[in-house]
């Protein structure tokens, strides 16, 4: 085999990896090189340096370190009975393209990942060393995220969430079943006891020992993981049901939805389709309100239709629009919970109101200088001068939210 | 009418330093005229008070929007400021008023010089620049800002970049580190930077990110905007990018499936004969691994794993707990939570060592409620536990313990079949059906439960229980 460019390498490299939606580089230890001994800062709020025409932002280098791999996963780009190009990256070379694109200010830091060659030991150790390398031998003080291998040995485990601000483990698909069907190497029990024990290891890290001493951080930024949606057959609700088992089982900090996509050279057992991007933006949706507005995946589950979002409104509105005797709401009056629910409201404009009411009484138009969004919120609240009157209960309420009813092309 | 120049190097000191004089003067904002650099002299122009007394006490908040709000592009931005400032001597809970049209004007301009800034620090991009006989290297970029961010913004790249020297550019100031000194400087006009190899790897790297399947042009737009694609090295591929994708995305779809490479099979083959492990011969094992299949139940849909029992094999002592809790659901191992260190604490006060006996639960699986970020345990119910007796008494025959202590009301229903009554029963020997006996007291989490003051008391019951566990063990 002829050896391949770094340029060559980065291009197969690169395209094998995008089918990870996650990007994030916030959270982590906040630390600088304000010292002059070492190069890079994490500030606590991520930094997206780029976008690509698909809207996804470019914070880290994201790449595979090789994509040959020896599983054979239907939906994956990588699978052994794929006939893409391979490569593999040695680890001098993911250190310099992490450093050197650092130091021009393209990215926020790495996200490496891998197929499996050999066996997840192998391959987790080889990662770990190129974790290893940029923190030890080149001071990087960037953001590091490595994907863990749900196989591989517990002390190598311990070793990358020492180097690494973040952790993940990909569940793939929303239920074992699925997982087992499409990814008979993966073990979805064992993929949910490795992210247990990154929990467990990142409790323990936060426990000072009896002398008073606090042990290294494991993996400050915490640990994500990811699902493909679309790809077999099930519904949202199952979906938000999976995040919020994973949520509350495994303190993850993200849930990541990625629509599935079309790839090059696809398994048959998968048919391609479009992606379907409005669902995965209407779960993300969801997956906000679980988080931040105290919303159960019962009650968004309640208000979708057979199981799935709605994709013409958004859940927080859909939710709204099946419970209206909860509305109005008296924005002067109502408590934090409840305005949280009042679609158009978020949490920046709801915390607005709690401040300046304690003042006065507020009007329409402060509400508009607050920053809500009073087209969606207008049916669903009175103010000291704005009553809906009839519109919370009209017939036609949500016809007035949704995009016009599209004429079906002849052709 | 007073006129003030504010310099264009630390315009925020300056600006805080006149308007305390100003305002020490009593001189009303309609009086003073600001201006960022020298610019027009006003004729009738008035000396600037010196500023006087103690330092002005202004609402929090005031000065977080004024740091902010002075780097704006806006050249009613002082002047505005000045007039807030004016206005909060007499109401200063006007701070906290969002919905004030003073107040949503200038936190609308802090905001967008806090985007402004936030665009900076994404967008800059450094272009290694030779610097013959350094022994640090030296990297230069030229940048448009939407505001009078430089300043305000450099310390981000000192704290960023401190083992490399470089310089920014703009048309308002420039920037320059050089040996970890940052220095301002007056606007130069925009230099030239040779060729940077490197520029080229991150064009690949932008190309092939890119999944031409999903394209959302306005989502990427929203957060880069068009004004700054012409500083930045990979903008001038967007448009290709775009005009390619949909005839990628076809060509994906319509590629039928191709053979898998010879390799393939072989592989898949290899790993999944390694992956068949001969079962188990002993029983124990294969009492642990016939566990995590268990579908008795529906509680092992949302657990982690089943818990299986802990302990040697000639245990004389089995203790039989309620199920796992969130600890011992992560761990896979039975009392390693709180109610785990509760029991260890007051076994060993008896000299009751746990290591000796087999320590296990009446239910296997963790059956909890979520609820946000936390699982909220649950009690299992009578048809839960009698599913799981099914591994209990599996467990009893093949350890043929001296006695069992049921700690709790599911372990005592799983061994006796009666749950009731356990304060009444508690200290007591039962029998459980094949005749073994059957030491009943309450569950350690109980004692967790209990307001503190009762805790002492319920804990003595606990530790006479358990005495009496050690006493029937050396008696037998």
């Amino acid at each position: 085999m002829k050896a391949l460019s770094l340029d060559r390498k980065l291009a197969i490299l690169s395209d094998a990896a995008k089918y990870d939606a996650s990007c994030a580089s916030s959270g982590g230890k906040r630390r600088d090189s304000a010292d002059g001994k070492g190069l890079g800062s994490v500030t606590g709020s991520g930094i997206c340096h780029a976008y690509a025409p698909d809207g996804r932002c470019i914070s880290l280098l994201k790449i595979l370190m090789t994509n040959f791999c020896i599983y054979d996963c239907a939906y994956c780009v990588n699978r052994v009975s794929s006939n893409v190009e391979r490569a593999r990256f040695c680890p001098e070379e993911v250190v310099t393209l992490t450093m050197e694109f650092y130091r021009r200010n393209y990215i926020e830091g790495l996200f490496l990942s891998s197929g499996i060659i050999r066996s997840p030991d192998q391959t987790m150790s080889d990662m770990v060393r190129i974790a290893r390398m940029l923190r030890k031998d080149h001071h990087f003080r960037g953001y590091i995220h490595l994907k863990t291998i749900p196989d591989a040995a517990p002390e190598l485990i311990e070793e990358a969430g020492l180097y690494a601000d973040r952790l993940s483990i990909n569940v793939e698909l929303p239920t074992d079943h699925a997982v087992k069907s499409y990814a008979p190497e993966k073990d979805p029990d064992q993929i949910r006891r490795a992210m247990g024990d990154v929990r467990l290891r990142r409790e323990a890290g936060k426990e000072r020992s009896f002398t008073g001493k606090r042990p290294a951080k494991f993996a400050p930024a915490g640990q994500s993981t990811q699902m493909i949606v679309g790809a077999d057959g099930a519904d949202d609700r199952t979906i938000l049901k999976t995040s919020t088992r994973l949520y509350s089982s495994y303190k993850l900090k993200r849930v990541y939805y990625s629509a599935f996509s079309p790839i090059p050279d696809s398994a048959a057992a998968l048919p391609l389709i479009k992606p379907p991007l409005m669902r995965e933006h209407r779960l993300y949706q969801a997956d906000w309100l679980m988080r931040f507005y105290g919303f159960e995946a019962d009650e968004i589950a309640g208000a979708t239709r057979g199981g799935n979002l709605d994709l013409e409104v958004d859940p927080k509105l859909a939710w709204a629009l099946a419970n209206r005797h909860n509305f109005p709401v008296d924005v002067n009056r109502a408590d934090r919970e409840t305005l949280l629910r009042v679609p158009g409201l978020g949490t920046r404009s709801v915390g607005r109101i709690l401040t300046t009411r304690r003042h006065r009484t507020l009007r329409y138009d402060d509400l508009r200088r607050m920053g809500a969004n009073l087209k969606q919120a207008r049916p669903f609240i009175t103010l000291l001068d704005w009553r809906p009157r009839a519109m919370t209960d009209a017939v036609d309420l949500r016809a007035r939210f949704a995009p016009p009813p599209e004429q079906l092309s002849l052709f | 009418m007073r006129h003030v120049a504010l310099p264009e190097i630390a315009t925020f000191d300056a600006w805080r330093d006149a308007a305390r004089g100003l305002l020490g003067a009593d001189v009303p904002p309609e009086d003073v005229l600001w201006s960022r650099g020298e610019g027009e002299g006003d004729l009738f122009a008035e000396p600037l008070p010196p500023v006087q007394g103690a330092p002005l006490s202004v609402p929090r908040g005031f000065v977080d929007l004024a740091r902010m709000v002075v780097w704006h592009r806006d050249p009613e931005r002082f002047a505005r400021l000045y007039a807030l400032l004016w206005a909060l001597r007499r109401t200063p809970r006007l701070m906290d008023d969002r919905g004030d049209a003073r107040i949503a004007r200038l936190s609308g301009m802090a905001k967008e010089v806090s985007r402004g800034k936030h665009k900076m620090t994404a967008f800059v991009r450094f272009r290694e620049i030779d610097q013959p006989g350094a022994n640090r290297r030296r990297f230069a970029a030229w940048f448009e800002p939407s505001h009078y961010i430089l300043e305000p913004t450099a310390p981000f790249f000192t704290k960023r970049f401190g083992d490399m020297d470089w310089s920014i550019f703009t048309p308002d100031l420039s920037a320059h580190f050089n040996g970890g000194d940052l220095r301002l400087a007056p606007a130069v006009p925009r230099p030239e930077f040779g060729e940077d190899a490197t520029e080229d790897l991150w064009r690949t790297y932008f190309r092939n990110i890119f999944n031409p399947a999903r394209v959302k042009i306005k989502a990427m737009q929203a957060e880069m905007p068009k004004k700054y694609w012409h500083n930045l090295p990979e903008a001038e591929l967007i448009p290709e990018m775009i005009a390619t994708a949909h005839a990628r995305a076809r060509a994906m779809a319509e590629a039928a499936p191709s053979i898998p490479p010879l390799r393939a099979e072989a592989i898949t083959e290899r790993l999944s004969e390694a992956r068949k492990v001969a079962p188990p011969v002993a029983d124990r094992d294969r009492l642990t691994v016939e566990l995590q299949n268990c579908r008795r139940c529906p509680l092992w849909e949302n657990a982690t794993q089943a818990v299986p029992g802990e302990g040697p094999d000639d245990a004389r002592l089995m203790i039989v707990g309620e199920q796992p809790g969130d600890h011992e659901d992560l761990a896979g191992r039975p009392f390693v939570g709180p109610a785990g260190q509760m029991f260890d604490r007051v076994a060993a006060r008896v000299g009751l060592d746990r290591s000796e006996a087999y320590v296990t639960n009446a239910v296997k699986h963790f059956k909890f409620a979520p609820r946000g970020k936390r699982r909220i345990h649950q009690a299992p119910n009578r048809g839960e536990v009698q599913q799981c007796r099914w591994w209990l008494d599996h467990e009893r025959r093949l350890l043929k313990p001296d006695l069992i202590l049921a700690m709790g009301a599911s372990a005592a229903e799983s061994l006796t079949g009666d749950r009731r009554d356990l304060m009444r029963r508690r200290g007591r020997v039962e029998t459980a059906e094949d005749g073994t006996p059957v030491l009943l007291t309450v569950h350690p989490s109980y004692l967790l439960r209990l307001p503190v003051a009762e805790r002492p008391v319920a804990e003595a019951l606990f530790e006479a229980d358990l005495q009496k566990a050690v006493a029937l063990l050396a008696a037998a």
